[in-house]
């Protein structure tokens, strides 16, 4: 009959409105400043730097790849020197710039070092538009249990992968200095023939990278 | 309790004729209603968008404003000062005067017709006594000044908004002047407050069978009147981009849809007067019980927005010219049958009769469906 269906739509939305006020799948929506959905743990926003003990000696050892791989270039990375001006394997300045950033995460897949990851942080707004959303390093920088705290499956499987390359950089040191020890006590029973050279040391360390330290761009 | 307003303005009344001289007395008594519909109106239409907002949220599942005040009660306000702060433009090849003028005056009859609705025992601004004429007519000029901003804007979507809306008025004003001449019938008086005094307790004309019928179609003409869902044609969102206010922004856009929120309280108030007893009803203070029966028109016609989607205009016009209008028609000669039989008898032929036509012209306006083609050599064997 005529009617009918006007009489079925309002039941509709009455029932909608009724039932908005106790059945909880009705009303989902989440009041986010006083509520928050529970953080996934494969959520990426905005990167940080990681430091395993001191925030002094980060991970970075600025070597700029980072940098150079990302896409919308808001990394800027000057190297440290100590007072003679030999370059360190540590920044001196890592910026980056949250106004130009778009949160890919390039710059976690290239590190060579583990040193850059993606940050759950998201509420990352400021007054300012220049100088407040440039993130200097004193920002950037967080410990390790941070990492392992936002994301454990992650932060496990890298830190094994660490440990098994420390401890076989370890092993090839000590296999080193025990053929360098063997080496020189050969050497030392062969009497007094030729003053033998240095014994190499450290063969499997990283090699230095080739370019000098970024400029400030 | 129920003439507690009507105890507050003798006071001020009284405390003005020892204070003052007897010509500012005189003035301030005057002023009193104008003041409280001055403010009340505002106030009302404020809070009715608040209202809708939340209700319309529910209906959506969702929450609706809740972040300016406890419960978003101090929403209005924010809305009102981001209004005010709003830049005014004004369209280069608008008619100036006119695109100032239309919201303006827009909001003049929508006050004035506040003065005729008994919102209690006594209170009444001033009893005409031709209340409910004046209120029609008041109400019908709102369609000048929205055409008005229509022209002036100099916008094509503007116009056609103002067009309809004056189509739509043109063709709802009928069955809706005509569907209270049943009452007046009834009654034998134009004044609301005599409308009201002539459904005591709980004999309200809804509860009659002509009554009922009148309310029905007195109510869908008045919200097709105040331009609502379903009828909103004038102001379609998705065809006009906002009709005939397309061109306004800040306090002149907020005027027209203070224009708007106040002719829903009024013609609600209108309804419940005429049909659904005003103040009348047991127990409760009168003042009460009319804005208890006005605020369920008005839900129900914030429950229609959140319903229905809106009409096509040949709908519109169909549903007014060729249903209402021969139903009011049979409505008020049924009323009058019905006012000159006796008790029992008087209902049952007054529903007969309703209930007929009401058939008949079901009848009669059932869209034909095209019978179903069946191509007769198309897949032969």
């Amino acid at each position: 009959m005529f009617g009918i269906g006007v009489l079925k739509g309002m039941a509709v939305t009455f029932k909608n409105f009724v039932e908005s006020y106790y059945k909880k799948e009705r009303l989902t929506t989440i009041e986010y400043p006083e509520k928050r959905l529970a953080e996934k743990e494969r959520f990426r926003n905005f990167p940080f730097l990681i430091f395993d003990e001191k925030p002094e000696d980060p991970r970075c050892v600025a070597c700029d790849i980072c940098a150079k791989e990302c896409p919308p270039q808001c990394i800027t990375i000057v190297r440290a020197q100590d007072a003679q001006g030999k370059p360190l394997k540590k920044p001196a300045t890592f910026d980056i710039d949250y106004s130009i950033c778009m949160n890919c995460g390039v710059c976690e897949e290239v590190c060579p070092f583990d040193a850059i990851f993606m940050d759950h942080e998201f509420e990352l707004a400021e007054y300012g538009r220049f100088e407040d959303l440039n993130y200097t390093i004193d920002r950037l920088l967080k410990p390790k249990e941070h990492f392992m705290k936002i994301r454990p499956t992650d932060a496990t499987r890298i830190e094994a992968e660490l440990k098994k390359k420390e401890n076989a950089k370890k092993a090839a040191a000590e296999k080193a200095a025990a053929a360098a020890k063997a080496k020189a006590e050969a050497a030392k029973t062969q009497a007094s023939q030729v003053p033998d050279t240095k014994p190499e040391t450290k063969p499997n360390e990283p090699a230095q990278p080739a370019d000098p330290p970024a400029e400030a761009k | 309790m129920d003439q507690l307003f009507v105890h507050i303005d003798q006071a001020i009344i009284h405390w003005a004729q020892a204070v003052l001289p007897d010509w500012m007395a005189v003035i301030v008594a005057m002023k009193i209603p104008i003041v409280a519909i001055a403010i009340f109106g505002p106030v009302t239409m404020m809070y009715l968008t608040l209202i809708e907002r939340k209700l319309l949220a529910r209906i959506q599942n969702r929450f609706g404003p809740n972040r300016v005040g406890k419960f978003g009660l101090l929403q209005p306000l924010a809305d009102g000062v981001k209004m005010l702060t709003k830049e005014d433009i004004v369209p280069e090849k608008a008619d100036k005067i006119a695109h100032l003028l239309a919201p303006i005056l827009i909001v003049i009859p929508a006050l004035l017709v506040f003065a005729v609705l008994p919102f209690g025992r006594n209170m009444i601004a001033v009893d005409l006594n031709i209340g409910v004429l004046f209120f029609l007519a008041m109400s019908g000029t709102t369609t000048l000044f929205i055409f008005t901003a229509a022209w002036a804007s100099h916008n094509k979507f503007s116009l056609l908004g103002g067009m309809r809306s004056v189509a739509q008025m043109i063709s709802y004003e009928i069955p809706f002047v005509l569907s209270v001449v049943p009452v007046l019938v009834v009654v034998g008086s134009f004044s609301t407050v005599a409308i009201v005094e002539a459904q005591p307790g709980l004999h309200w004309f809804v509860f009659t069978p002509w009554g009922a019928v009148g309310f029905f179609i007195f109510f869908i003409c008045a919200v097709a009147e105040v331009n609502r869902t379903p009828f909103d044609l004038p102001e379609a969102e998705s065809e006009l981009v906002a009709g005939f206010h397309t061109e306004y922004s800040g306090m002149k856009f907020a005027l027209f849809y203070m224009a708007e929120f106040m002719n829903v309280f009024t013609v609600s108030a209108l309804v419940a007067t005429v049909f659904l007893g005003g103040w009348q009803g047991p127990i409760l203070p009168s003042w009460v019980w009319f804005l208890l029966k006005t605020y369920t028109l008005i839900l129900i016609m914030m429950w229609f927005r959140g319903t229905f989607p809106r009409l096509r205009a040949d709908q519109l016009m169909g549903f007014a010219w060729k249903f209402l209008l021969e139903l009011t028609f049979v409505n008020i000669i049924v009323a009058a049958i019905w006012y000159e039989m006796r008790s029992p008898l008087n209902h049952l032929t007054a529903a007969a009769i309703l209930i007929v036509t009401i058939i008949v012209l079901f009848q009669f306006n059932k869209t034909e469906i095209p019978k179903k083609r069946i191509y007769k050599y198309a897949y032969a064997d």
